[in-house]
């Protein structure tokens, strides 16, 4: 269990963030979202035992930061933007470095290593020299040094930027497969990656947190509650508006034909009735080929609430 | 320990096992040859020892050169790759940190002054000098060494970048060697006291002609201490920032 209460911290007179409480449980995979400034670097800094915060508390299974001090970074994993890698190493090489200098014998360290090579999808690269590998391997020999120590918290800032779509997925996979070794907190901008891989997403503003909760509670926090998706329906326009006007909760609809006879349509629902919209639709005998939930609906919440802390 | 013996470790195999590494060691060693057969064997009629204080007196700047050059790197290299995170996200203590920079640096001034064995060696052949006189002229040049790493050390924990490191670690240890310099210049008690701080006049000079100087010792250790301290200071610094 992580708690953090009431941390504060000043850079000279400049407020970073303030006053921030929040508690993390075991195995639970949590989201910084914030814009630049926000203070989500120094959120981590401090949870990394990297910056002594001005005032609060930050506490991993009782365990004090300030009092615990080096101690307290050993039970930590940190991944930062830019993985750190000695590059002139192997991965096996650094690993076992690695887990050497956070505190774990060599024979330790030589244990764990099979398991986390495979956990992060390395495995095959375990006797490459890290210089010459592929930035999406080098995040993931990032993530290995940030767990190969076995840590209570694993700290990921921006795990997936500068990665192509494939390696965006292993990505995933890989954070998932952390999420049941330890608790994970992760910063993105990319607000669809957050919602995508956590249970639990805490939205910074102004140094504050304004939002936490999963995606329909954060939501229902901006006053944008509801689901919004786009079809891909083959029928008459007489048939798809017939449907539409059975369905619970719907808000809006905006039907836009495309060649070969199908119409692309945009729905707003007032909650989660995607089951009794495709019912609805499926009745009276509209094909659904393609129901997608529209990806911006995160950012729009995310602007309700900052927007909304900031007024 | 066994951070500290890791962090040296992995430094020092830094040093190693890149052609830098060896690069460095074969320029000074070139340098350091160079210098001894023009300077230190000029002349025909030369005692052993008077030949042996010269390759001190000589190899003991190359030696203090080397010890700056190659300290540069040691946090000022880490901040430019991005691997300073690394270190200070570990349980390891600002202490023991520098303390293993430290080490590193000075196991690769180690190595170059056993290279270095071979010059001393040569006068055997057609002189007589004892060993003793070679083991406390070599303390002497490890002891100044040793100041010059950890000024090199604090220099490069200060510093974003390598070559701003060298500048001022270069600065620095000038300033030492000048202190004879200056207190020629000056009245009492500041001529007594840059006397005391001259590196090479004051305190390195006993060891080139084979005395211990405790004095000497006692300074190098704490002006190696004072410098390795303000390193540690720096970078606790950093984590109140």
């Amino acid at each position: 269990m992580i708690t953090v209460s009431g941390l504060t911290h000043y850079y000279g007179n400049r407020r970073a963030v303030e006053d921030l409480s929040f508690t993390i449980a075991e195995n639970e995979i949590v989201g910084i979202l914030g814009l630049n400034g926000a203070g989500k670097s120094t959120t981590l800094k401090v949870l990394a035992g990297l910056v002594i915060p001005t005032a609060g508390t930050v506490t991993v299974d009782g365990t004090d930061l300030v009092a615990a001090g080096a101690e307290f970074r050993s039970r930590i994993g940190y991944l930062p933007e830019d993985p750190p890698l000695y590059k002139e190493m192997t991965v096996t090489e650094f690993l076992l470095y690695v887990g050497q200098l956070k505190g774990r014998s060599a024979a330790d360290v030589l244990a764990r290593l099979p398991a986390v090579l495979k956990t992060c999808q390395i495995d095959q690269v375990a006797d490459r020299v890290i210089g010459e590998l592929s930035h999406g391997y080098k995040k993931r020999v990032g993530i290995a040094q940030a767990i190969i120590h076995q840590p209570r918290l694993v700290i990921l800032d921006e795990p997936i930027s500068g990665l192509d779509p494939k390696q965006i997925v292993e990505m995933r996979q890989v954070v998932r497969a952390l999420g049941k070794q330890c608790t994970v907190l992760i910063s993105s901008h990319i607000l669809a990656e957050i919602s995508e891989t956590c249970d639990r997403i805490l939205v910074l503003n102004g140094g504050r947190i304004v939002a936490s909760g999963v995606e329909s509670e954060l939501a229902a926090a901006a006053g944008t509650q509801g689901t919004r998706v786009t079809l891909q329906l083959r029928g008459s326009r007489e048939q798809i508006e017939g449907a539409l006007r059975h369905v619970t909760g719907l808000q809006s609809s905006n039907l836009a034909e495309e060649p070969g006879g199908l119409w692309k349509v945009h729905v707003a629902l007032g909650a989660d009735h995607r089951e009794s919209l495709v019912a609805a639709l499926v009745t009276a005998g509209v094909g659904v080929r393609r129901m997608v939930e529209d990806e911006s609906e995160l950012e729009s919440i995310f602007l309700g609430l900052t927007q909304g802390a900031t007024a | 320990m066994r951070g500290i013996f890791l962090v040296a470790r992995r430094d020092f195999a830094a040093y190693v096992n890149t052609i830098w590494g060896w690069v460095i060691l074969a320029l000074a060693l070139l340098l350091d040859g160079i210098l001894f057969n023009v300077l230190g064997m000029k002349g025909n009629a030369l005692y052993s020892s008077e030949v042996l204080k010269q390759f001190f007196y000589l190899s003991g700047g190359v030696t203090l050169a080397v010890g700056v050059f190659i300290t540069m790197r040691l946090f000022a290299e880490e901040r430019q790759t991005g691997t300073m995170v690394l270190l200070e996200a570990s349980p390891l203590s600002d202490a023991q940190l520098v303390a293993g920079k430290y080490l590193s640096a000075m196991m690769f001034i180690v190595l170059f002054q056993g290279l270095s064995l071979y010059m001393p060696a040569m006068i055997f052949v057609n002189g007589k000098v004892s060993y003793e006189e070679i083991a406390v002229g070599y303390l002497g040049m490890t002891v100044l060494a040793s100041a010059g790493v950890a000024i090199g050390t604090w220099a490069s924990s200060i510093s974003r970048n390598q070559i701003l490191a060298l500048v001022v670690g270069a600065v620095v240890v000038l300033f030492f060697i000048a202190c004879w310099m200056i207190s020629r210049k000056s009245d009492a008690p500041f001529k007594e006291l840059f006397s005391y701080m001259a590196f090479y006049d004051k305190q390195y000079a006993p060891f080139q002609e084979g005395k211990i100087n405790t004095e000497g010792l006692a300074y190098f250790g704490s002006v190696t201490f004072a410098f390795l301290l303000l390193a540690t200071q720096s970078l606790s610094a950093r984590r109140w920032e």
